[in-house]
């Protein structure tokens, strides 16, 4: 049977595997986009993972710090401290801006983080290279996807950080790399403005009567001072001890510290079906429509392959070979056209998934899974083919 | 051909198929689950870490004398400008005197005047000594005679009567010439008291200084308390400077700093800790220190100019150390993925002790020296991961050593990827204010001296009627 299929296969082998790398592209293209939309949905996740909180607290009524803004007072964090349950709650803040570096600049997360020590709540979850900070200002950790390399100066706002240590996948919910810097840095990017503007409110406030009284030079210092400072962050990490429940101390929280608190089920929840909701389902519907779109050119690859052998297959008939053994023919070679054709698409998806600015994950499951449609559908476009052979006479190789 | 196990036709094909499949396989096993971990290993070593403390802060002036008038007025002159050198003693500027040379030489018209009296009281004591002696020496007469009965007793009793009256002339005389000498002591002092009040109005440099700002130009009127130009001791900057309160509990006089100027950030200054700060700062959670320069570098750093400073703490007792990228924290538990003699790596809980700027860590439990542990991983591993061990993870480009700075840092001695030190560069100029840094707040006190040094070495100096070394960001400098 399989001789009879390879042999047909050896006989025209050229196209054969021709078509199967067709095929093969066109399955590539369909599992990227499952990767693409497997990367989106895991870059939610892994800035949840990157937190290495168990609760979020955020501005009250606010589903920050990701989905809407928060701003907190940065010594919140000590009364959370107190409250039983809780073993760890840091600051963090988040600002997604570009970061200078020579002449070119990149998108990034800058998230500014205690620098505590490693497995505090907030910091990289790990590093590929460096180590992570120690020194309570100028210091980064960078992502890897940021293109930084170690030792380098990379600009934000108007200050220079040296990049002391790399990670990996660390990511914005929108794909956007990390960088880790101290908190006093972070606070200072985040709230103070530019020095054009600084000086200009100095002169606007030099030049109001109220605040800049004669006699009493004291006051306009003091009014200079308050607006400079910035003491806000934009969530407080809280990680509960071990066996705490978890639902108990947000509850508590809420409802001692008046606070928003999420817990990590929220924040997911939060981050699925409202941020990236719309830009995931958008992912998602052309996903759907090119698997359709993939099964029908498989399914007429297949059929008119098989129609173009119309004719051998009469002859066949006519030499009086049995029904089983085209079928079969017929079967396997759809079957060996969707492996050809797998094979060729999950290399083709993984030499050019890294090479996506966003990332693409390839999961194993999804590899299976869309083998099994492949084969599925290899199978019911042979069976319609199977049918078109069968009925065919065969008087026909013989025939005009 | 039909019985060779391969037809020959089937060649191509499979030359086809073969690396494609081989190609499949090899990408199932480097990626997706079943691939090993890249990591990087490091031994464990024993030494004695030498933490450090790393803040930032900037110059003051450890004393800062505002020079103003002690009434209001009017600015009249000012000598000095903004940067030059003054002298103890030397005048800086002057303030309007209004009437107060007329009044001294009206008081010294008085002056004179009253001397004219006490010349004139003088004259008068000597001629009634003159009139008393001559009546004294005519009584001695007239008794003569009156005992050889050539005068009368009536005569004899008027001569002693002009006698008296003479005397009792005398005493006035020399009321009036006391009288007269104290009026020239008033208009003396009186004249003194101007002269002095018309000195107050001069503005003299306390000590040898450097003018910082000129506050007020002549012709502007101020209040008492202003000050008309400000001058720092010129020898005796240091930097205000705040530390992290996480494990700056070492930090104390004495120990020896090292101090980059923003505008000179590869000029490593040497500075020693001059004093902690009684006081921390309870809001930014900072602890506050005066780090002086040893010795001041020429020329002088900039007033409010940003600086980072370097504190190494006393070298710890050697213990097992490990780079603080092997610390993980796993259900709440710290601990570094140890290789086990299968060369597996296995979570092993160790407690940490201090760690340096480096970011060495002193392990206190859990491993020994000798021990291989995992630093850096491509991906978070878990119990049973497989690995591969690399020099570096893959995709990692630039180094980390960049010229050493610290020389606590142990060149050589470590055989760990990112041991080195980081020298900082330089960073972009801050035209913010830091205004959080002074000893005590800005008073509108009226100072009653126009000289008003102000002791930054009290913490606590609230009666200080201009304060410290704050930096006015408005004020002209």
């Amino acid at each position: 049977m399989i001789s009879l299929a390879g042999r047909d296969i050896l006989h025209a082998w050229g196209k054969f595997v021709f078509t199967g790398l067709g095929l093969g592209l066109l399955i590539g293209v369909t599992l990227s986009m499952a990767g693409i939309y497997r990367g989106m949905v895991d870059d939610a996740e892994v800035l949840l993972d990157t937190s290495g909180a168990d609760l979020w607290v955020v501005q009250r009524d606010t589903l920050g710090p990701h989905a809407e803004s928060s701003s907190l007072q940065d010594d919140l964090y000590r009364g959370i401290l107190t409250l039983p349950g809780v073993a760890r709650a840091a600051n963090v803040t988040y600002l997604t801006m570009q970061v200078g570096q020579g002449e070119r600049d990149r998108r990034a997360m800058v998230v500014g983080v205690v620098p505590g020590g490693p497995g505090e709540p907030g910091q990289p979850r790990f590093l590929v290279a460096g180590r992570h900070l120690t020194r309570g200002h100028y210091e980064a950790v960078a992502d890897l996807a940021t293109g930084f390399q170690m030792g380098e100066q990379v600009r934000i706002r108007r200050n220079l950080y040296t990049v002391v240590g790399l990670t990996r996948r660390a990511v914005s919910s929108g794909g956007d790399p990390m960088i880790f810097i101290p908190l006093k840095d972070a606070q200072e990017a985040q709230f103070l403005k530019d020095n054009d503007a600084i000086v200009h409110q100095r002169q606007r406030t030099l030049a109001n009567p109220q605040l800049n009284r004669p006699g009493q030079p004291g006051v306009l210092a003091a009014v200079l001072a308050t607006q400079t400072e910035s003491s806000a962050v934009n969530a407080i990490l809280v990680r509960v001890t071990p066996g705490a429940d978890v639902d108990a101390v947000a509850a508590d929280i809420r409802r001692w510290k008046r606070l928003g608190v999420h817990t990590r089920a929220e924040m997911n929840e939060i981050l699925q079906a409202k941020l990236i909701a719309t830009s995931a389902r958008q992912i998602f519907m052309f996903l759907v429509i090119l698997s359709v779109v993939s099964a029908a050119i498989v399914a007429f690859i297949i059929y008119t392959l098989t129609l173009g052998k119309i004719r051998e297959i009469a002859v066949l008939k006519l030499i009086g070979t049995r029904n089983r053994t085209i079928a079969a023919m017929i079967l396997w070679q759809a079957l060996g056209l969707g492996a050809i054709g797998f094979m060729v698409g999950k290399i083709a998806a993984s030499l050019w998934a890294p090479v996506f600015p966003k990332y693409v994950l390839l999961l194993p499951g999804d590899a299976a899974r869309g083998f099994a449609i492949v084969m599925l559908i290899c199978t019911l476009a042979s069976l319609i083919a199977i049918r078109a052979a069968l009925r065919v006479d065969p008087a026909e190789a013989i025939g005009g | 051909m039909l019985y060779l196990p391969i037809p020959r036709r089937a060649l191509p094909l499979l030359a086809f198929l073969l690396p494609l499949g081989a190609a499949f396989l090899w990408l199932a096993l480097t990626t997706g689950p079943l691939a090993p971990v890249p990591v990087t290993l490091a031994t464990v070593q024993v030494d004695g870490i030498r933490p450090s403390l790393f803040g930032v802060g900037t110059v003051e002036a450890r004393y800062t004398y505002r020079i103003g008038p002690t009434v209001a007025g009017r600015v009249s002159r000012v000598e000095v400008q903004v940067g030059e050198r003054v002298k103890a003693g030397q005048l800086l500027g002057e303030m309007d005197p209004v009437d107060l040379d007329d009044r001294v030489t009206a008081q010294e018209a008085a002056l004179r005047r009253a001397q004219a009296g006490v010349e004139a009281a003088r004259a008068q004591v000597d001629d009634a000594q003159a009139r008393r002696d001559f009546a004294t020496a005519q009584v001695k007469r007239y008794e003569q005679l009156l005992l050889a009965k050539t005068a009368s007793e009536d005569t004899v009793e008027a001569k002693r009567q002009e006698s008296q009256v003479a005397a009792a002339g005398l005493q006035t005389a020399r009321a009036n010439r006391e009288s007269a000498e104290q009026e020239l002591k008033r208009v003396e002092a009186e004249r003194e008291a101007l002269v002095r009040q018309r000195a107050n109005l001069r503005l003299i440099a306390p000590v040898d200084a450097l003018v910082v700002s000129r506050d007020a130009e002549p012709g502007s009127t101020l209040v008492a308390g202003q000050s008309v130009v400000e001058v720092i001791d010129a020898g005796q900057l240091w930097v205000d400077t705040r530390f992290d309160q996480l494990g700056a509990g070492g930090l104390a006089a004495g120990l020896a700093a090292r101090i980059n100027l923003r505008s000179q950030p590869l000029a490593t200054l040497a500075g020693v800790v001059d004093r902690v700060e009684p006081r921390a700062d309870a809001v930014t959670e900072e602890l506050l220190a005066k780090v002086g320069f040893t010795p001041l570098p020429d020329p002088l750093p900039h007033l409010g100019e940003l600086a980072e400073v370097r504190v190494d703490l006393a070298p710890l007792p050697p213990t097992p150390w490990v780079p603080n990228a092997a610390l993980h924290r796993r259900d709440g538990q710290l601990g570094v993925w140890r290789l086990e003699g299968n060369e597996e790596p296995r979570f092993v809980p160790v407690e940490k002790g201090l760690s340096d700027l480096d970011g060495r860590v002193q392990i206190l439990a859990g491993l020994k020296a000798g021990d291989r542990v995992v630093v850096h991983s491509r991906s978070p591993l878990s119990p049973g991961s497989r690995i591969e061990v690399r020099d570096t993870i893959p995709g990692v480009t630039g180094t980390f050593d960049v010229p050493a700075v610290s020389p606590s840092s142990f060149s050589g001695a470590s055989g760990l990827n990112g041991g080195g030190s980081v020298a900082r560069t330089p960073s972009i100029p801050e035209a913010t204010s830091d205004i959080s840094s002074a000893d005590s707040p800005r008073g509108p006190g009226i100072p009653r001296n126009p000289v008003n040094p102000v002791n930054p070495n009290s913490p606590y100096s609230p009666a200080a009627p201009v304060s410290g070394p704050t930096s006015m960001p408005g004020a002209p400098r």
